[in-house]
């Protein structure tokens, strides 16, 4: 089911659609907008052969903003509808673009099936937090306990956080950035376009109008170097401005160390591996949450798993090859039939 | 295996009823398909309750499959001749279907004195006077069976299981059926247990012997008139199959891979569970998380290019409704199959209603025309599944197609068609690399936009369910450009009306009364119709499948009548959509709103009456 590259090199602006970009000045989907605009020439794909699905909020409004295929669905459905593409057509690149409220809340039955399928789409969650489109309600992922236009004295639903939605639905692939670090930004989604499986990346992104500096725990340059601790494939968990933070596996959960500080050295330190089926350090991980700990950021789970397409496609080939029945005349006339002369 | 001249009768009801999981549906399925196979007409209906199995010997655990056999046949027919029924819960509630002076055979070891009192008799019905208005044969099927199988089974249980081939080694008997059709089945279905095959092969043959024996059915024995049907080969065909298979059909023509996107509901699941059986024939099914899932993986396959469609029962169409309404406005073609059943909500999942036209035709927010056809016998559910692709498919829009539980679940024969001699279909592909082409660009005569699909060079475009600019397609909140797609999206579908034939009547061309119908009743209204005019009444009868839009001819027709009466399961849809439509004719109208088809009986009693006004 490989799909088909570009014969020719392509740039960024052979992605540039004609529409004007109507966010609002300051918002994060600039910046994620920007970073899928630089990576698609990169993969290398034929331009026709990309196709871009979302539902509805102000950041499924980013399929107008890519010249490629695309589908702007209703509110929460994107990921049923890139399902349909993508089993119709294997050989298509499907990405899907989606806000915490499309894919956790209206959104949130597909968004589970999607995953626990693993289904071969590269699925960016928008989060911020906040419903900006309708202008200022509170999400599935709003804090416990804020002010928002539909919580006028605090919000009582407890949160979900995307990353166990994912890892709790044995998702083959997740990753968290951040809208303002285009590098690590870069790196995610190029991450995420190599997985084979439904890999989704979850970007923490600021609604400057309905709920501006909604990270600020984990983005703020005060304390950021502190509050972030970016995963790397074999490396020890290390953070802080200092690098002198690490991160231990200890009476099963996780804690922060220091460095030097009763005989701790780097060798004492979690190493991250992504790519192992148990979803027990994974799952840590991604609840990892400030201000007792850093948030995770990078690849945290890359496993390997046959995709819902290929053992799709495999299982057509096989029932085709073994049938009896090839055709509409062989199925019409088989089983019982009688003659009437 | 009886060579005597036996009584003819032009038609006969059987109805076969017991306990969930007493065999009832495959006993009738071999007595329907030994007929036919021995010339007669036939049409099935299975009756079976919304539970699984509900407790032994209770009413709410009767199952029962109706069987009509004979020259002329277009339903299910109303009450039976003969009722087999297997226990006293069976007999108590099907009662009010055999017909006076009809023949009930019962399985006398179940009316044990706890049975009957179960099912709600204060005394047996067997010993008191209460059936004497029928023909009462009492057979010990439970010990007979036991008896004949008693080399192979001692268990009790292994030996009930083979009951019902006792009944139907009975019914054989009385209409003078062979046997080799029911060797064959069981040798096949059950290759794996020959010891299930020579128990049932026996048991058949000791209901069959124990009639001719004992003489009790001698007097009720008939040959049931062979049916004169047009040279072919024929199949029997439940209406959910045949829908499944006429989809199938059509992306075969439309040389398109099918994409099905369901979720399960009861009546409609059997078209999912056919479909997929055919992944050979490249039919790409996906059962979805919900109902919404189905329909939208449709739509993204139909976007990717597939000839998309996806089944469900109205419930399950309640929640599609806003995914069509983006199928509306991205002018993709999508079939949305509803196998109706009795509403609303939860209804009566497993019994029949024709109540969700109003859905089909109005269901959804804004402006948001479909086309919507009905399918009126189980058979032709086969090719108005290919009629709904094709409009679709050539229309570039959705397409609902209508059927319900009755044709779903019922069965007819079928004279199987050649694929070479089905239309070709034709979907309105752009051409790669057209640097004219625009996504909202329409043909002048069909006013359907092109079909772009991912992965063809040079025709990169987005759209969506956003307001979308005449021609070129991008978001446009412009009041005239809104008002003006909207003109475009309705007028696509009424310029169907261009490309389907007229309308046709039934009858004479004088009748004081037009009977109307549409979808699953066909087979009803038309006996009810023929046996009047048959009786020297002038009737007519004009019976619709397209729905939206309807023929050109439609208004016409109805001037000429000064009575018109519409027929409906439902309060009165059809009849109000066409009141709509012809403001100044008069329509009556007849509604049965019981989960249940007409009955000929009441429809011609109904007739009657007004032809007596």
């Amino acid at each position: 089911m490989a799909i088909e590259h570009s014969p020719i090199e392509l740039t960024k602006a052979d992605f540039a659609s004609d529409q004007m970009v109507k966010w609002c000045p300051g918002c994060g989907d600039h910046a994620i907008l920007a970073s899928v605009l630089g990576i698609f020439p990169e993969i290398g794909y034929k331009k026709e052969n990309f196709c871009i699905v979302s539902g509805i909020g102000c950041s499924s409004r980013f399929p107008y903003y890519v010249n490629t295929y695309g589908f702007h669905g209703i509110h929460g459905r994107a990921a049923a509808i890139a399902t349909g593409v993508k089993i119709a057509n294997p050989k298509l690149s499907v990405w899907i673009n989606s806000g915490d409220g499309d894919a956790t809340a209206i959104g949130g039955n597909h968004f589970i099936h999607v995953i626990r399928r693993n289904m071969d789409v590269n699925y960016i969650l928008f989060n911020n937090r906040i419903y900006g489109l309708t202008k200022g309600q509170y999400s599935p992922t709003t804090k416990h306990g804020q002010i928002t236009k539909s919580s006028p004295y605090g919000v009582i639903d407890y949160p979900f956080n995307p990353g166990e939605l994912v890892i709790g639905a044995r998702g083959t692939f997740f990753a968290r950035a951040i809208d303002n670090s285009p590098k690590t930004l870069g790196e995610v989604c190029r991450a995420m376009a190599a997985h084979d499986g439904a890999a989704i990346v979850e970007v923490l992104q600021n609604c400057v109008i309905f709920n501006d500096k909604t990270h600020r725990d984990v983005t703020d340059r005060a304390f950021r170097e502190e509050r972030q601790l970016w995963l790397e494939q074999g490396k020890p968990m290390i953070f802080g401005k200092l690098k002198d933070k690490g991160i231990v596996l200890r009476n099963n959960s996780l804690e922060v160390v220091e460095i030097g500080k009763d005989g701790i050295t780097e060798k004492d330190l979690l190493v991250h591996d992504s790519t192992i089926e148990n979803t027990g350090i994974h799952m840590m991980l991604a609840q990892l949450a400030p201000p007792e700990f850093p948030m995770a950021f990078g690849v945290i789970r890359a496993v390997k798993k046959p995709t819902y397409n290929q053992l799709f496609e495999q299982q057509m080939a096989e029932v085709k090859a073994s049938s009896k029945i090839q055709c509409m005349d062989d199925l019409l006339n088989s089983g019982e039939t009688w003659e009437i002369k | 295996m009886t060579t005597k001249k036996l009584n003819q009768k032009e038609d006969v009801v059987v109805k076969f009823v017991g306990d969930s999981g007493d065999g009832m549906q495959l006993t009738g399925t071999l007595f329907s398909d030994t007929s036919a196979l021995d010339g007669n007409d036939i049409a099935t209906f299975p009756d079976y309750p919304a539970e699984i199995r509900a407790p032994h010997n209770t009413i709410a655990g009767v199952s029962g499959f109706q069987v009509h056999i004979g020259k002329r046949i277009y339903s299910s027919g109303d009450k039976c001749d003969v009722l087999v029924a297997m226990n006293p819960a069976s007999l108590i509630s099907n009662l009010k279907w055999v017909k006076k002076g009809g023949t009930i055979i019962v399985d006398s070891d179940t009316f044990t004195e706890e049975a009957f009192a179960k099912a709600g008799y204060a005394s047996d019905p067997l010993s008191d006077d209460s059936l004497s208005s029928y023909s009462l044969i009492k057979a010990p099927m439970t010990s007979m069976t036991a008896e004949a199988v008693k080399d192979i089974f001692t268990d009790k249980k292994s030996a009930d299981r083979s009951r019902n081939m006792f009944a139907l080694g009975m019914i054989f008997f009385l209409f003078s059926k062979e046997l080799d059709y029911t060797d064959s089945y069981l040798e096949k279905k059950f290759k794996k247990h020959p010891d299930i095959v020579n128990a049932n092969k026996a048991v058949v043959r000791a209901g069959y012997n124990y009639c001719e024996n004992t003489d009790i059915l001698l007097q009720h024995q008939v040959e049931v008139t062979q049916a004169v049907m047009p040279k072919g080969t024929y199949r029997n065909i439940t209406g959910n199959i045949a829908t499944a298979w006429g989809l199938l059909a059509a992306a075969e023509r439309a040389n398109l891979p099918l994409f099905l996107g369901s979720y399960p509901i009861t009546p409609a699941t059997e078209i999912l569970i056919e479909i997929t059986k055919h992944k050979a024939l490249g039919a790409k099914v996906f059962q979805a998380e919900d109902e919404i899932a189905g329909i939208c993986s449709a739509i993204g396959a139909s976007f990717a290019g597939a000839m998309a469609c996806t089944t469900t029962s109205g419930p399950g169409l309640s929640l599609k409704s806003e995914a069509i309404g983006l199928a509306v406005i991205t002018e993709l073609p999508l079939v949305i199959v509803n196998v109706q059943r009795g509403g609303p909500s939860t209804g009566l999942p497993t019994k029949t209603e024709q109540a969700d036209l109003y859905q089909a035709l109005f269901g959804r927010n804004g402006e948001a025309p479909c086309i919507v056809v009905a399918a009126s016998t189980p058979s032709n559910c086969f090719y108005w599944a290919f009629e709904a692709s094709r409009l679709s498919l050539e229309h570039m829009t959705p397409t609902i197609l209508l059927t319900d539980g009755y044709l779903g679940n019922g069965s007819q024969l079928f004279r199987i068609p050649k694929m070479e001699d089905l239309p070709k279909i034709n979907p309105p592909f752009a051409t790669p690399n057209d640097t004219t082409y625009a996504p909202y660009k329409r043909d002048p005569k069909t006013l359907a936009r092109q079909w772009a699909v991912p992965g063809m060079e040079g025709l990169r475009h987005r759209i969506g369910g956003l307001e979308k600019g005449d021609g070129k397609g991008n978001v446009s909140q412009d009041p005239a450009n809104h008002e003006l797609m909207s003109k475009y999206r309705n007028e696509k579908v009424q310029r169907v009306a261009n490309t389907i034939p007229d309308q046709i009547v039934n009858g004479d061309l004088d009748a004081d009364l037009l009977v109307v119908g549409w979808g699953g009743t066909e087979g009803n209204l038309k006996l009810a119709v023929e046996e009047l005019r048959e009786e020297g009444k002038k009737i007519a009868i004009t019976h619709f499948n397209y729905i939206m839009p309807l023929p050109k001819n439609t208004g016409e027709i109805m001037k000429k009548y000064k009575k018109i009466i519409v027929c409906e399961l439902n309060m009165g849809q059809f009849v109000n959509y066409l009141r709509m439509n012809f403001q100044t004719i008069a329509f009556q109208q007849y509604n049965k709103i019981q989960g249940l088809p007409f009955e000929v009986t009441e429809l011609k009693e109904k007739f009657n009456q007004i032809l007596g006004e």
